[in-house]
């Protein structure tokens, strides 16, 4: 590779990448989540591959990588969605906030309350607008929030829905755009107010208006708590992240740093060769 | 004119070739085949509508006493009123056993059921049951409950032979419903930290009910018309009571086939008359199906 060649195409990434102000983050208070020595098996194969790696509270962690690289399926462990799949082993250790979430007596439905989660597809129930975001604290029956139609309204103006649903609360979820919908998933996400927010690409459904939302979205989420997002959009990841996770073929967690290193001086050439379109 | 043009004309000219008649001559045994349908239909409600002309014209019964009078030996005064209750009832007890025994049956095959061989063998002959004559039913209870259970020939054992005919039928049409609910539903709803029963009963069973509800209305409407199975379990009663659950009871259809059995032509031309009433009610009753099906129907957009 020729030195030209290296520099055209680190501009390309730095010119095209505007990041969020990424200012008003508060202070690293330490990590939420620590992965050790994770293994996971679907059947006989291999999805991750001896992963360690500790989330920041308060933080956007970006997990990015080529497809089937296992980046979901980490982002599963994390709030132990993967036990719905039958096949499914897994190895090794997730902790939150130091409990390690595959013990015995660790109840996955108690562990999903205190870690939100978006999807790919935007899925919100067939009910009311309403009824979608009070779903998570009326399933949770939780005493904490007794007025749970301002906490709705609340996690709709987190979720910057709010304006654009106000007077339709009583309409169903399904009748909104794709974007709103997300929207919507993610204010059904937050309002039970979680301390974690797992999201899996969310935005690789939507059109470019709508994904920009979402990103501004996330951005301001972030003030509140600690984000991790999968994601196919490397500019995205750029945009939006603190610190960046890349997964490689394999289940391999290839490296894992503030995002501007990773974009601008990986140590690992394959990540290089990864960022800048030669590989995956 | 260039050549081109003209080899051109000659592409796009409406021909009569040997496959445009192939097609013509296809198109035409199509249409006379769903005729032949249409116009059976129209031959039945024609030939019942008639009947029931002749019964109310030439043999003076009327109507409203046909539907106020009970069951008789006495041609002047045999009703159908009794055979009415008898269905209605039936309906009644038939559509809570095969609801709770189908829909429950179908949640636990598609929401918690392994997916293991057993599962499968299980759901393949579900198929296989739907299929099975209902005459069978009606031996089984016959054995089994009238004779077995010592409950005698009353109306409930009539239920539960027409409940066992339909059960089947509602499991199906349940699961497939069930099956049109996206998994993707059902993660959101996990990932919200529900539990699994509250994710059945808040959001699948939700969901999924039009299409239940509509399987379950039409396969009321074949047990409500079904003759075979009550006869086995001796509906063939008459008696000026209307019956109750517990008692010795007809049915719209076996009261139908009673009269048409008589030799008196003003028992025939009643029967042609009670049809009339049980094909009035199995329309509504599809009628009801499709409205709740439009109505009520979730559209996922997926």
């Amino acid at each position: 590779m020729s030195e030209t060649d290296e520099n055209g195409s680190e501009e390309l990434i730095t010119t095209e990448v505007q990041p969020k102000n990424k200012s008003a983050r508060k202070d690293v208070t330490g990590t939420v989540v620590d992965v050790e020595e994770l293994d996971v098996w679907y059947g006989d194969e291999k999805a991750l591959d001896d992963v360690t790696m500790g989330i920041d509270e308060n933080r956007v962690t970006a997990l990015i990588g080529p497809s089937g690289c296992g980046k979901s399926t980490f982002l599963r462990c994390i709030n132990r969605m993967n036990d719905q799949i039958e096949v499914c082993r897994v190895e090794g250790g997730v902790r939150f906030k130091g409990k390690n979430v595959y013990d015995d007596d660790v109840d996955p439905v108690a562990l999903r309350r205190r870690i939100g989660m978006v999807f790919q597809k935007p899925n919100p129930f067939p009910k009311s607008i309403r009824d979608n975001v009070a779903y998570g604290l009326r399933v949770q029956g939780r005493a904490d929030y007794t007025d749970i139609e301002a906490r709705c309204e609340e996690a709709l103006r987190e979720a910057a829905l709010w304006d654009e649903v106000s007077d339709q609360l009583g309409s169903s979820g399904l009748d909104l755009s794709g974007g709103q919908q997300q929207r919507l998933c993610i204010a059904r996400a937050i309002a039970p107010d979680p301390e974690v927010v797992l999201m899996d690409e969310p935005t690789s459904a939507l059109d470019p208006v709508a994904e920009s939302k979402i990103e501004d979205l996330i951005d301001k989420l972030a003030e509140s708590y600690t984000v991790v997002i999968v994601t196919h959009n490397m500019q995205q990841a750029a945009r939006i992240s603190d610190k960046t996770a890349v997964f490689l073929t394999g289940g391999e967690l290839v490296e894992y740093d503030d995002t501007q290193k990773i974009f601008e001086n990986p140590d690992d050439d394959r990540v290089e060769d990864y960022i800048t379109g030669k590989f995956g | 004119m260039t050549v081109e043009e003209s080899e051109n004309e000659t592409i796009l000219d409406r021909g009569v070739s040997y496959e445009d008649v192939r097609g013509r001559l296809f198109l035409a045994v199509c249409v006379a085949a769903s005729f032949f349908g249409i116009a059976m239909l129209a031959l039945l409600l024609w030939d019942v509508i008639a009947t029931t002309y002749s019964a109310i014209f030439e043999f003076g019964v009327n109507p409203r006493d046909f539907l106020t009078q009970t069951s008789s030996r006495n041609v002047e005064k045999a009703g159908f009123y009794s055979a009415i209750v008898g269905s209605l009832w039936l309906m009644v007890i038939v559509s809570v056993i095969a609801f709770f025994v189908g829909v429950g049956t179908a949640v636990y095959l598609e929401e918690y059921a392994p997916d293991n061989r057993w599962t499968r063998l299980f759901e393949a002959n579900l198929a296989n049951l739907a299929g099975v004559p209902s005459v069978v039913y009606g031996l089984l209870v016959l054995g089994v409950v009238v004779n077995g259970a010592g409950i005698g020939p009353i109306l409930l054992a009539g239920a539960v032979a027409l409940a066992l005919l339909i059960v089947p039928i509602i499991i199906v049409s349940s699961i497939e419903a069930l099956r049109a609910v996206p998994d993707s539903v059902r993660q959101g709803s996990a990932a919200a930290g529900a539990t699994k029963w509250q994710t059945i009963r808040n959001v699948v069973l939700p969901a999924a009910m039009p299409g239940i509800m509509t399987g379950t209305i039409l396969a009321l409407a074949r047990a409500i018309g079904e003759t075979a199975p009550l006869i086995m379990v001796g509906a063939l009663f008459i008696t000026t009571r209307t019956p109750g659950p517990f008692d010795r009871f007809g049915a719209m259809p076996t009261e139908i086939y009673t009269w048409a059995a008589q030799p008196e032509r003003q028992f025939i031309a009643m029967a042609g008359f009670g049809i009339l009433v049980l094909l009035v009610v199995l329309f509504s009753m599809q009628g009801l199906a499709v409205y709740v099906r439009r109505r009520y129907e979730v559209e996922f957009g997926e």
